[in-house]
Order: C-alpha cells, then sequence, then structure tokens
C-alpha cells in the first residue's frame, strides 16, 4: 500500500522528534519512520543526558550556534512540554596551572558564542560546592545555564505533541530505498510499503551516510565513535558530585566526566573509541578501567562496589566534525540533520527550526490553526503528595499496586505509558516511560510483571513481547503439550 | 492516620515471615498483621518447586510450594493473624509506623507494638556484576527465569549458559534440561562450586552439564538477542587470563551471582546493617538496634535451607511477641561476637543476656571450603561450645549452639575462631 | 570379562567424598574413597538402581495459576525420568486441586504417583 505525506522524516531519535515537533506546527501530512519498535533507541538513549551550555564548540560552528540557541529554547519547552530537565548549571575543573588557563580560554570561546554568565571560581568555591571533588581542584569554569535531562522524555515529548497535532510515526518502519526522478525525490521505500513524498528529512543518526546514498547524495560520511558509561546506584550522590563535573577538554573532546542524573543516579564517563561498526554498544573491561581512572582524577573516592549497570552509547561524527544541515547538495527535496554528535541533544530544537525554516521556504504551508501546545503530564506515584496518591488509587486500583519496589512504580502508571501517545511496546519502552526496572534490582522482581502487563494490554501472546530492539523476543513457549505423547 | 496498633506487624509473607506469625501467636501475641507484596503468601518458594525442604522443620521432605502451604496452613485459621496480600509496605519508621499501599485501602498506615522485617532477598544483576557485552535480550536471573518457567509456563530460551553454581543456578540447569533446553555450561569464578553437593551431583553430573570452575564469561555476544558468550579462565585473583578465553553459542545467560538481602525499608528506617551480610546487625533475638524492630531470614543474611530460615523466624516471632506483651526487655546487645579470618559471616552479631544457661545458635559462613575443623566459642579465655566438622563449605551454613553459662561473665566480648586440619 | 570404573560423588555430607567403583558387568567389585559407610550404601543405591525424586509442572485450567507444580510420591528409577517429564507434559488438568492430590497414578507403571505440591483454587470470576 502506498501512502502519501508531504514531509517523511527518517529517524526517531531526539533529531527527527524535534523536528516532527516544529512541523506538525504546520499543515502539512507528516510521517516519521523508525526502525526499532520504539523512540530513541540509538545515540539519544545512550549519551551523557547533559544540556551543555554552549562554550566548547569553536565559534562560528554550527555546533556552537545550536548549542547556545538550543540551551535557550529548553528552557521555554520544558513548561510547555513539562519536560523533565533540571537546571543545574555545570563546572569544568582545572588540576594545574596550564589547565587554568584553559578555562579562561574557555570562557572567552563561550562568551563569543553567546553563553550568558559564565564565571571562573576558584578553588575554595569549587570544593564549597563539590566537596567530594579532588583536593587538586584549582579552580572551574562554572556555565549556571547547563543542566541535565532525560534524554528519552525529551525526544518522546517532542514525539506525543506532534502525534496529538496529527502527525504521524511508524514504527518498525526501515527505509529501504528511494525514488529519485530528474534529481528530485518521489517515493520512500520501506519494509512497510512506500510513502509518495517530494521531502524528507534525513535525522538517521549513525545511519545518516547511508540513508543519504541511498537516495543518491555521497557528499558526507558519518564515523561511529562509542562512549562507556557506569551508572551507580542512588545512594551514592551524596558520596560524589550534585551537579555536572567536566575536566579541563583536551585534543580528545570534553573528556571523562562525573555527573548525577535526572533521577538521582550518578554516572561516571564517556570514553570516545572510534568504531568500525555503528551498531557496536557493548561495553568492554578495558573501556570501564578507562574511565574509573580519569573519573578519579576529578572524584579519588569512586564507589565501585554501587555500580548498578554499565552502557555504551554511539555518537554519529561526521567527516567535517560540525553538524551537517539543510538541503542536500544532489538531491532535490532531500534535507540532512547529519553528523548530531555531542551537543546534539542540546541543539535539537534549534536544529529543528533551522530546518523546519528551509523546509516551508520549499513547501509554503499554512500554519495548523488546530495546534495544541503540552502533552498529558506523566503520573509519576512516587512524586505525589499523599491525598494525590489516594485519589488516585480511589478513581483506579491501578494505581494501588506496586510493580517496580525499587523505583515505586504503579501498575497504573505502566498501563498509562503503554496506552499514552506513542505508547511503551516494549519493556524496556516501558523502564524508560515509568523508571520501572531501572532501580538497584534492575528489574530482576518486575521484568516478569511487567511483560504479562504488556501482553495483557497490547493483546499479544508473553512471546511476542520484546526487550527493545525488533529481534528482541525474550520468552518462548514451553514444549508443546498434547503433542508431545505421540510424539515419541 | 493511624487506623490501627497491631502487637506483631510483619513485613513479608515468605516462609520467614509466615513462621514468624505463627510463633508470635504462639507466644500470646493477639493482634498479628502480615503484609504481603505478592497476591498470595510464600513468597519465592512458589517458584521453588523442586523438592529437598522441610526435613528439618516439617520433618518430611516437602517442595517449595508444598512447605509454603505448610507454613500457611498453620496460621490460617488463627483469628489472631491477619494477612494482607497485594500489599506493597512503601515506609517503615522508628516509631514503628509502617506505611503501606495497596488497591483496596490505598495508602494505610499503622502501628506495630513490635516490627518482624521478613522481606527476603534479591538477586545480584548483570550490572553489579560488570560483565561486559551488549544488553541484548536473553540475559536474566535465574530467578526471574525460575518464575517464567515454574509459575507462568514460558521458558526463556533453548541454548543456555549458566553463571554462578549457585543452588539457584543448579536448580535451573536441571530444570531448563527437563524442559528440552540444551544447558551448554555452567560457569563458576570461584575454584569451587557454591552450590550444595546433592544439587552438584542431582542437577549437573547426572545431565552430563559441563561446569567450569575458575572461569566467567568475559563477553557477552548478540544485539537484539544473545548469541553467545567468550569464557575463560581466571587467576587467583578472579582476573581474566589472556589468551584462555573460549566462545560457547548460546541464546541465553542465566545469571546466579548471588542474593543480597532486601534492606531498603530497614536502611530508611535507620536500622544499622552490618557490612558483611548487608542485613541488619541482630542480636540472638534477631532484634535489630531499633528496639522492638525484629528481623528473620534472608533480610538479616542469605541462608542455605529455609529450614533455617523458619527456625530463625520462630525465634523473631517469639521475641516480638514476648516484647509486645511487655515480658521482655533490653535491647540490641551487651556484648559483641568477633569472628576469625575464616569465618565470613556469623549470625547474631550481638547478644544481649539476660538469664543464665541460655541456648543460642549461631549461624556462621566460612570463606573458604575447608576440611576436619574445629570451631570454638569462647567467652574470654572460657570454651562454650566446640564443634568438629569433617568439611565446611561457604555456601553450607553451619549451626553451633552455644550455652550462655552464668550471667557474670557477660561483659565480655565473645569470639568465633575456626581450626583447620585436625 | 573386563572390569570397568566408575567415580562418584558422595551427596551424603559437605564431605563430599569422592567414591571409586569398581565393576565386573553389574558386580561391584570394589568401593574405596569414602569416609564412612554411609558412602558406600550410596555408591551401592547409584550403581545398581539409581533413584531420583521428580518434580515438574503441569498445565491447570481455571485456577489461579498457569501451571500446578507437582512431585513425584517417592524417588523413581533414574531411567524413567526423561521419559515421566513427556508424559506429565501432556497432562492438563482443571481446579480446584488440593497438594497432595494424585494427578498421574503410577506413571508408566513405576509403581509411583505423582503428586500435586500444593493447593490450587478455582479462579473466582
Amino acid at each position: 500500500m502506498t501512502k502519501k505525506a508531504d514531509v517523511v522524516i527518517i529517524g526517531g531519535g531526539i533529531t527527527g522528534a524535534a523536528v516532527l515537533y516544529e512541523l506538525a506546527k504546520y499543515k502539512l501530512r507528516i510521517i516519521l519512520v523508525e526502525q526499532e519498535p520504539d523512540l530513541a533507541t540509538g545515540t539519544t538513549k545512550a549519551n551523557s543526558a547533559i544540556l551543555h551550555a554552549g562554550y566548547d564548540a569553536l565559534p562560528g560552528s554550527l555546533k556552537a550556534q545550536m548549542n547556545v540557541a538550543g540551551n535557550a529554547l529548553y528552557h521555554k519547552l520544558k513548561e510547555e512540554l513539562h519536560l523533565e530537565i533540571k537546571w543545574t548549571g555545570s563546572l569544568v575543573v582545572a588540576t594545574n596551572d596550564e589547565q587554568l588557563k584553559i578555562l579562561y580560554d574557555l570562557k572567552r570561546r563561550g562568551e563569543r558564542n553567546g553563553v550568558p554568565s559564565l564565571d571562573i571560581w576558584d578553588g575554595k568555591a569549587v570544593h564549597q560546592s563539590q566537596p567530594n571533588l579532588s583536593s587538586e581542584v584549582l579552580g572551574a569554569l562554572w556555565a549556571p545555564t547547563a543542566g541535565i535531562c532525560w534524554p528519552f522524555d525529551l525526544c518522546l515529548a517532542f514525539a506525543e505533541n506532534a502525534v496529538l497535532n496529527g502527525a504521524e510515526i511508524i514504527r518498525e518502519c526501515r527505509v529501504t530505498g528511494f525514488d529519485v526522478d530528474s534529481g528530485t525525490i518521489r517515493m520512500v521505500h520501506t519494509n512497510k510499503g512506500n510513502i509518495e513524498t517530494t521531502c524528507v528529512v534525513n535525522a538517521a543518526g549513525v545511519h545518516a551516510d547511508d540513508i543519504s546514498s541511498l537516495a543518491g547524495d555521497d557528499t558526507f560520511r558519518i564515523f561511529p565513535r562509542k562512549g562507556e558509561y557506569i551508572l551507580f546506584d542512588q545512594k551514592v550522590q551524596n558520596a560524589l558530585v550534585s551537579i555536572p563535573v567536566f575536566p579541563t577538554p583536551d585534543k580528545m573532546g570534553k573528556g571523562i566526566m562525573v555527573a548525577p542524573t535526572i533521577h538521582g543516579n550518578v554516572f561516571i564517563g564517556p570514553n570516545a573509541q572510534n568504531m568500525d561498526d555503528k551498531d557496536n554498544t557493548a561495553f568492554t573491561n578495558e573501556g570501564m578501567n578507562e574511565i574509573i581512572e580519569k573519573a578519579q582524577t576529578i572524584v579519588p573516592c569512586i564507589p565501585l562496589t554501587q555500580a548498578i549497570t554499565e552502557f555504551a552509547g554511539i555518537r554519529a561524527v561526521s567527516d567535517t566534525n560540525d553538524f551537517i544541515l539543510g538541503p542536500s547538495l544532489k538531491v532535490n527535496g532531500l534535507f540532512h540533520a547529519a553528523g548530531i554528535q555531542s551537543p546534539g541533544l542540546t541543539a535539537a530544537p534549534a536544529i529543528a527550526q533551522f530546518l523546519v525554516k528551509k523546509i516551508i521556504d520549499k513547501l509554503k504551508p499554512e500554519y495548523n490553526t488546530t495546534w495544541k501546545a503540552g502533552r498529558p503530564r506523566h503520573i509519576y506515584f512516587k512524586n505525589l503528595d499523599y491525598d494525590e496518591q489516594q485519589n488516585l488509587i480511589k478513581e483506579n486500583p491501578s494505581f494501588g499496586r506496586v510493580i517496580c519496589r525499587c523505583e515505586t512504580v504503579t501498575e497504573g502508571e505502566i498501563i498509562d505509558a503503554i496506552h499514552r501517545p506513542v505508547g511503551a511496546r516494549t519493556v524496556d519502552g516501558v523502564k524508560r516511560r515509568t523508571r520501572a526496572g531501572m532501580g538497584r534490582c534492575q528489574g530482576g522482581f518486575c521484568g516478569p510483571r511487567i511483560i504479562q502487563i504488556l501482553s495483557r494490554e497490547l493483546h499479544i501472546p508473553i512471546p511476542e513481547v520484546r526487550k527493545e530492539m525488533c529481534h528482541s523476543y525474550m520468552y518462548f513457549e514451553k514444549k508443546s503439550t498434547k503433542k508431545v505423547i505421540c510424539d515419541d | 492516620m493511624i487506623k490501627q496498633i497491631y502487637d506483631v506487624v510483619i513485613i513479608g509473607g515468605g516462609p520467614a515471615g509466615l513462621t514468624a506469625a505463627y510463633s508470635a501467636w504462639k507466644n500470646g501475641a493477639k493482634e498479628i498483621l502480615i503484609l504481603e507484596r505478592d497476591w498470595e503468601v510464600g513468597g519465592i518458594l512458589q517458584q521453588c518447586i523442586h523438592n529437598g525442604f522441610g526435613i528439618h522443620h516439617f520433618h518430611e521432605e516437602l517442595t517449595g510450594p508444598g512447605y509454603a502451604q505448610r507454613c500457611y496452613e498453620l496460621i490460617k485459621e488463627k483469628k489472631e493473624i491477619e494477612i494482607s496480600c497485594d500489599t506493597m509496605v512503601l515506609k517503615i519508621n522508628a516509631d514503628k509506623i509502617v506505611t503501606a499501599v495497596n488497591p483496596h485501602n490505598g495508602i494505610f498506615h499503622m502501628q506495630g507494638r513490635t516490627i518482624v522485617l521478613a522481606m527476603g532477598c534479591r538477586e545480584r544483576t548483570r550490572g553489579a556484576i560488570q560483565t561486559p557485552g551488549y544488553r541484548p535480550a536473553g540475559i536474566y536471573t535465574a530467578g526471574a527465569a525460575q518464575r517464567m518457567v515454574n509459575m507462568e509456563g514460558y521458558i526463556p530460551g533453548k541454548n543456555i549458559v549458566i553463571l554462578g553454581s549457585g543452588d539457584i543456578g543448579l536448580i535451573m540447569a536441571r530444570r531448563m534440561t527437563l524442559e528440552g533446553c540444551r544447558v551448554q555450561a555452567v560457569v563458576e569464578i570461584c575454584p569451587y562450586s557454591n552450590g550444595l553437593t546433592r544439587n552438584m551431583v542431582q542437577c549437573l553430573y547426572d545431565y552430563n552439564i559441563p561446569l567450569y570452575l575458575s572461569h566467567t564469561i568475559v563477553a557477552i555476544h548478540g544485539k537484539d538477542r544473545v548469541k553467545g558468550i567468550t569464557c575463560a579462565k581466571v587467576d587467583a585473583y578472579k582476573k581474566p587470563i589472556p589468551g584462555t578465553e573460549f566462545d560457547i553459542a548460546c541464546d541465553t545467560v542465566l545469571l546466579s551471582v548471588g542474593l543480597i538481602p532486601e534492606n531498603e525499608l530497614s536502611s530508611e528506617a535507620g536500622i544499622t546493617l552490618d557490612p558483611i551480610t548487608h542485613g541488619p546487625i541482630v542480636n540472638q533475638h534477631r532484634e535489630t538496634d531499633i528496639p522492638g524492630i525484629f528481623a528473620a531470614g534472608n533480610v538479616v543474611h542469605v541462608h542455605d535451607m529455609v529450614d533455617f530460615v523458619s527456625e530463625e523466624a520462630e525465634i523473631a516471632g517469639k521475641y516480638a511477641a514476648l516484647k509486645a506483651q511487655g515480658r521482655v526487655t533490653g535491647g540490641l546487645a551487651d556484648l559483641k561476637i568477633r569472628t576469625d579470618n575464616d569465618i565470613g559471616t556469623c549470625v547474631p552479631q550481638h547478644i544481649c543476656i539476660q538469664k543464665n544457661n541460655e541456648i543460642i545458635t549461631l549461624f556462621i559462613r566460612v570463606r573458604r571450603p575447608m576440611k576436619h575443623v574445629q570451631i570454638t566459642v569462647r567467652n574470654s579465655e572460657e570454651v562454650l561450645s566446640e564443634k568438629h566438622m569433617s568439611a565446611v563449605r561457604p555456601s553450607e551454613m553451619i549451626s553451633v549452639s552455644v550455652n550462655s553459662g552464668n550471667m557474670k561473665s557477660r561483659y565480655e566480648d565473645w569470639t568465633v575462631s575456626i581450626r583447620e586440619g585436625l | 570379562m573386563s572390569t570397568e570404573e566408575k567415580y562418584l560423588n558422595c551427596i551424603n555430607c559437605p564431605m563430599g567424598c569422592k567414591i571409586h567403583v569398581t565393576l565386573n558387568a553389574d558386580t561391584i567389585i570394589t568401593i574405596s574413597g569414602n569416609t564412612c559407610p554411609r558412602g558406600e550404601v550410596y555408591a551401592r543405591q547409584e550403581i545398581i538402581n539409581p533413584q531420583r525424586m521428580l518434580t515438574t509442572t503441569v498445565r491447570i485450567q481455571g485456577g489461579m495459576l498457569q501451571l500446578l507444580p507437582v512431585v513425584s510420591q517417592s524417588t523413581l528409577p533414574k531411567r524413567l525420568i526423561f521419559d515421566c517429564v513427556k508424559v506429565l507434559q501432556g497432562v492438563q488438568i482443571k481446579a480446584p486441586v488440593k497438594m497432595g492430590d494424585v494427578i498421574v497414578h503410577n506413571i508408566l507403571n513405576s509403581g509411583v504417583d505423582i503428586i500435586a505440591s500444593r493447593d490450587v483454587k478455582e479462579k473466582s470470576t
């Protein structure tokens, strides 16, 4: 079956979702295609979850421009979309005079980029703020506009709002090719059928160059770079840091940081390894040792026994080392949002506005007059006060059944996560929307229960419930019953 | 906000909680409440369908569900004992006020004159043991898989590698084999197995399942679903030895890498935990350092046999009942029990002596397998108890009975020591 | 006739003695390695007629659970274990069930009944 769309967005990460959100403000038929069963399963799911202030990128680069603009946009979007963001500020610490000099360079660079209120703190002020930092820290660059966030929630928020405003998201939909006629896009081929369109946004993350090639544009390449992290139990936060702390950056990048997560855990990481395989998110012993060693230069006492999980993410590095944004030079109707590595999460809303401006210049659509801001609020039982909790349970008793004891997540929240716009279809999808299974037992207790709820609510048999990716089936039917007797 | 005051509020309706309730009832408590998070009582026993339970406590060999049912039958007709299932305890405080929630009552509060903590333990996970690799589907704790296989009727995969040779891992190796799956290997980082000999023989050797001692999984392969693992030999410090790696194709990895007492509620209430057992520090009556809060079973320390859980819960239930009725006083400790290096854990950690010649049972685990040992409990220089054993292993709990003797010497700490090769 | 050797792990106590048995055809010639008489008894049983308890599950309809745990009332010949499991995989019963109820009588003519490990009540509708 052939569908029709004014714009097709390829890739359901933060960039694709932000573009979808901006485009939904116009009277356009928009389809976002995502190859996995959920959004945010690529680079968006495994990164530092920092909304950067914007002092890192070179002045004049797209990264610098989009970072600072994106950071400012999130300050507004947080209210509209109830985003899980905490404006903590961040520190870059120096442990010798040479590094101190670099901090002043960074401050100047940040000011040129338009980052507000940067300040240099002396060692005393740093230790007053973060008492667990190494005694060798001599000073720090303070960036008050930085924040921490839940990237998955940001991505989902954009998508949920867009879907409520009429956009369509097709999941488990893999692009297999394009029809390009006299240099112009006409059709997108997918495993779920064709979509007739003249405008495609390439937000395919590490696969953006492959998608571009399929359409006949070979002008850039994406190199996957892996970053590994270790996540610690919530109870160690007092022993580590309460705001993100970076080392002084060097040629290799921003370095290995120590930072809180929005949910009260602490992580260390990431390292940076150039990879051949774009899907290699395996974490390694070497990587773990490297990040532990380097994190100890910031916080000497890392409570390694309190590690609850390790993970790795892939960043999409372009051959220009900057974002690649805007219309393809080869194919009419193809718009790139490629090479979106750090600070891509922060930059996403600005990237979206930048690209959407170019798309509406081309398509000249009317405004979507029925467009509505916001999205349905998530209910987090744990964060409600006593009366709210009581009323909720009275209204819907499933909020009185705690499924995940580590994070106090109720059955009601899990059911909501499945049935809300762009709802969860997988165990990890439930986990990222509700935190069920993210705690210290990592789903040991609630895992089987969540599988049952997914099976019941989605009307699928248990063997069809998946963990995260397309083929990540979890349980199988037992050897069949009746037949067995006759078999042998 | 407090609905009701109970003599004894018991957190958890597994074997520890059920036995504690019965014991509290036998010792005169009139209002006893069990709070259980699952839809029925019995706890983890309901998924442990194998036999081997109950020989000590019920003098008959039972399966896990059978043991749970025996425990339940002892209390189900007792009007003094109330059971609230489908109920999660959210909080306990030092005033012994318990906050809980369930779909029928919403959030409710109750106060116990005493409380018995019986929350059991949870399984260690892959993250906590830092296995490198992807995070594909097909990696489960042995207990989570056991629940799916034995209670829901689904299998986690067809070609299985089990990491860790604890009893749950061994039992699952047999279970999966009987379900028609192929268990490719059990991989154990220690140079010895961490399960009972009987389980080694009847779960592994019976089915020719290879056991790799002093080995660990160094990588897990597969992106969507597990495709295999890389296994390597480890040195004396449990570090993988480069060059010893080999691959095993499998679609499932089950983790049986240890249990941790479940003490988030205890910590929040302000109860002091033992950094070695990860459970509350208790005296011989299983009273914690918050007077009137007792603890029993795997929440105190991980037991090898449920019969010992019940033995401990009888003590906790009894003293919780007596204390609720004002029939005993005294707190955590008069003196401590000190242990030598070869002893891993010893519960109780403290002794509160209130009468002469009290018989006190110490539950001990050793750090390494030893043969022909003598375990000695001393009060200063005086030997209180001696026990000879032909062999001891870290996986098997040792119980040593001690007569507390005469009260006059009660202010001396006790020491427990072990000597090998006698 | 040539002699055959077998090694067994005694399961009676934590010693876990490695017992060495030599056989001629089916006749035990020597038993060594055990440190107590229980080891010899165990070895004889294991060589002549090894026995095991069987625990597994059967499907149950209309109950509070999907599966009913079951257990052999006494030990079964070890060689019958897999065949018994196959029989039980084909069994489906109806709730309610009481602990001790016979689920399969005299399984595979072994003289042993398979019984319910626990009660399963009917699902309230």
